[in-house]
């Protein structure tokens, strides 16, 4: 029904030429107790008027997924009498947990300056963005990007979009199985000559649901009872384990 | 298998947790150290957050301690007396020590202090367990080979006396309670339990006998561990219980392994053991301040917006 809505209102905005319809594979992820990550198609189509344009650059596809944000604190390490010392603590704003982008092709050439400038797309410009000053901090922000690229939570995947006739677009994106609830906005770009002609965006929420949710809601809610309940169940354990193995002496 | 941790929110393999759980466990009943020093570097390394590691790991160790408690209490090796004692102290201790943490971290650098406090804490005391016990390992050896006799320190000619039947001791309360308080201020600096200060204090600044040591440890650990554990899960939210007892099932096991080797054994070879772990641990915490990090930027988050 939104779909057709999008498809309707497209028809009715001639000024743009170009322009996405998407799908997603599931727009809700829920974290149960075996939970180890979870594969997300993203997929769509861009929809046209009139045929592309002649002599125009190739059109190009990026995808975004971002995370819900933290504040983190980013210290650098320095010699000081022969001991490494954490030194220079900057805090960052609006890290991300999670961002992956992926690209039909290299992401300098699909995206030019100014635009991600604009958008804040790559990684680096979208942690910039949520307020952070790009002269004291470049270079935090960018350790925090290589760390976090390490760990595999901040990822560029280039020519990870498939682009068929110009039309069809699709790429699948793998969570890690170390994911933070929240909400995971999701923005597709369509550029040519680096330009952006049309975005979209929207929401995948991840969950927690079940046993998981219940012990998230119960830690945080009902927090001095939860302290006590595990107090009373690591008594318990000692207890039985001591218990089981009374017969077994010497 | 894996499993997602719900406070954690990491997916972990359950039997690499029951494992670590039941290592500390067997270090726990044999040596009577919560091993609060080992567990929570361990599960970094198993990708838990920090936060969650360091409140999960007092929960885990008071299980853990609990269960070696029982095998030593039907071994008649508490001495309930002197672990009261002790434990006054400590939480006096650890209410000076909370103070003097909140102060120092208002001064920055709180970090540094205490691993340098780590390094020069278990390289002393590690140091002199091992000298100490290779000596009496190797006098032990020698056939024919004198008792030494029990040292009068000024320690016993301090007023308040009471008798502490099980260590055979008659000494003023005034040197346990002492201990107990400096191991309770080092206990919340350092965010550990402080069984491996607590244990050697008692065998060479009391004089109490190895075996009974043990015991006396883990009574006081409990206790400490207990009420660390309710602190985390009041004010961070940060104790995961499924984590919890993954370690606890693996740790009360191996508790009970860790007891019976412990009795087994000869207790100048118990404190040599011990003082070998200590020293371990303090090289490679030594190792980490003055060897350069493959990466000099470190990330510590702060809040969840």
């Amino acid at each position: 029904m939104i779909r057709l809505a999008l498809l309707l209102l497209a028809l009715a905005s001639p000024a743009r030429a170009e322009e996405i319809v998407l799908g997603l594979s599931r727009d809700q992820v829920a974290i149960t107790a075996t939970f180890d990550g979870s594969d997300i198609l993203i997929f769509g189509a861009v929809h046209r008027e009139a045929p592309p344009p002649v002599n125009a650059d190739p059109l190009e596809v990026v995808v975004t997924v971002a995370g819900p944000s933290e504040t983190a604190v980013v210290h650098r390490k320095e010699r000081r009498a022969g001991i490494w010392v954490n030194t220079d603590p900057v805090t960052i704003k609006g890290a991300p947990t999670f961002y992956a982008v992926a690209t039909t092709g290299p992401l300098d050439d699909v995206l030019g300056i100014t635009e991600d400038l604009r958008l804040a797309i790559s990684t680096s410009r979208a942690i910039r963005a949520a307020g952070n000053r790009a002269f004291e901090t470049a270079d935090h922000v960018a350790a925090l990007v290589r760390i976090r690229e390490a760990q595999g939570v901040y990822r560029l995947q280039e020519g990870a979009v498939d682009l068929d006739r110009e039309t069809l677009f699709r790429t699948a994106l793998a969570l890690p199985a170390d994911l933070v609830a929240g909400n995971y906005t999701t923005r597709i770009f369509l550029t040519r000559g680096g330009k952006v002609i049309n975005s979209y965006e929207t929401v995948i929420g991840v969950r927690k649901v079940g046993i998981e949710r219940w012990m998230f809601d119960f830690a945080q809610e009902r927090a001095p009872l939860y302290g006590l309940l595990s107090l009373v169940l690591a008594i318990a354990a000692g207890w039985a384990a001591s218990a089981a193995f009374a017969g077994w002496r010497r | 298998m894996q499993l997602y941790l719900p406070i954690a929110e990491v997916s972990v393999n359950i039997f690499l947790i029951l494992g670590l759980g039941g290592l500390v466990g067997v270090l726990s009943g044999m040596f009577g150290v919560g091993g609060g020093f080992l567990i929570t570097p361990l599960l970094f390394l198993a990708g838990i957050p920090p936060a969650v590691a360091v409140a999960t790991s007092t929960n885990q160790i008071v299980a853990s301690s609990f269960s070696a408690l029982l095998g030593h209490l039907r071994r008649r090796t508490v001495d309930i007396a002197m672990g009261s004692v002790l434990l006054a102290g400590g939480l006096m201790g650890s209410a000076l020590g909370i103070v003097v943490f909140n102060w120092l971290k208002a001064r920055g650098q709180v970090d540094l202090l205490v691993e340098l406090s780590y390094v020069i804490f278990l390289g002393t005391v590690g140091a002199m367990m091992f000298v100490e016990s290779l000596n009496a390992l190797i006098k032990s050896r020698r056939p024919g080979a004198r008792p030494k006799r029990r040292k009068h320190y000024w320690v016993h000619a301090l007023p308040l006396k009471m008798k502490f039947r099980v260590s055979g001791l008659y000494i003023s309360a005034i040197p346990p309670l002492l201990v107990g308080l400096s191991v309770g201020v080092l206990a919340a600096i350092m965010g550990v339990g402080g069984g491996f200060v607590m244990v050697p204090a008692m065998i060479y600044l009391l004089g109490m006998p190895t075996k009974v040591v043990i015991g006396t440890s883990l009574f006081q650990i409990i206790f400490v561990t207990g009420f660390t554990t309710m602190l985390h899960a009041v004010t961070n939210q940060t104790v995961d219980i499924a984590l919890a007892l993954l370690l606890i099932a693996g740790g009360v096991i191996g508790a009970q392994f860790g007891t019976r080797i412990g009795a087994r054994m000869k207790a100048e070879q118990l404190r040599i053991l011990l003082a070998l772990l200590v020293l371990a641990v303090c090289g490679q915490l030594a190792l980490g301040l003055v060897l350069e990090p493959s990466e000099l930027y470190e990330i510590q988050p702060v809040t969840a917006q």
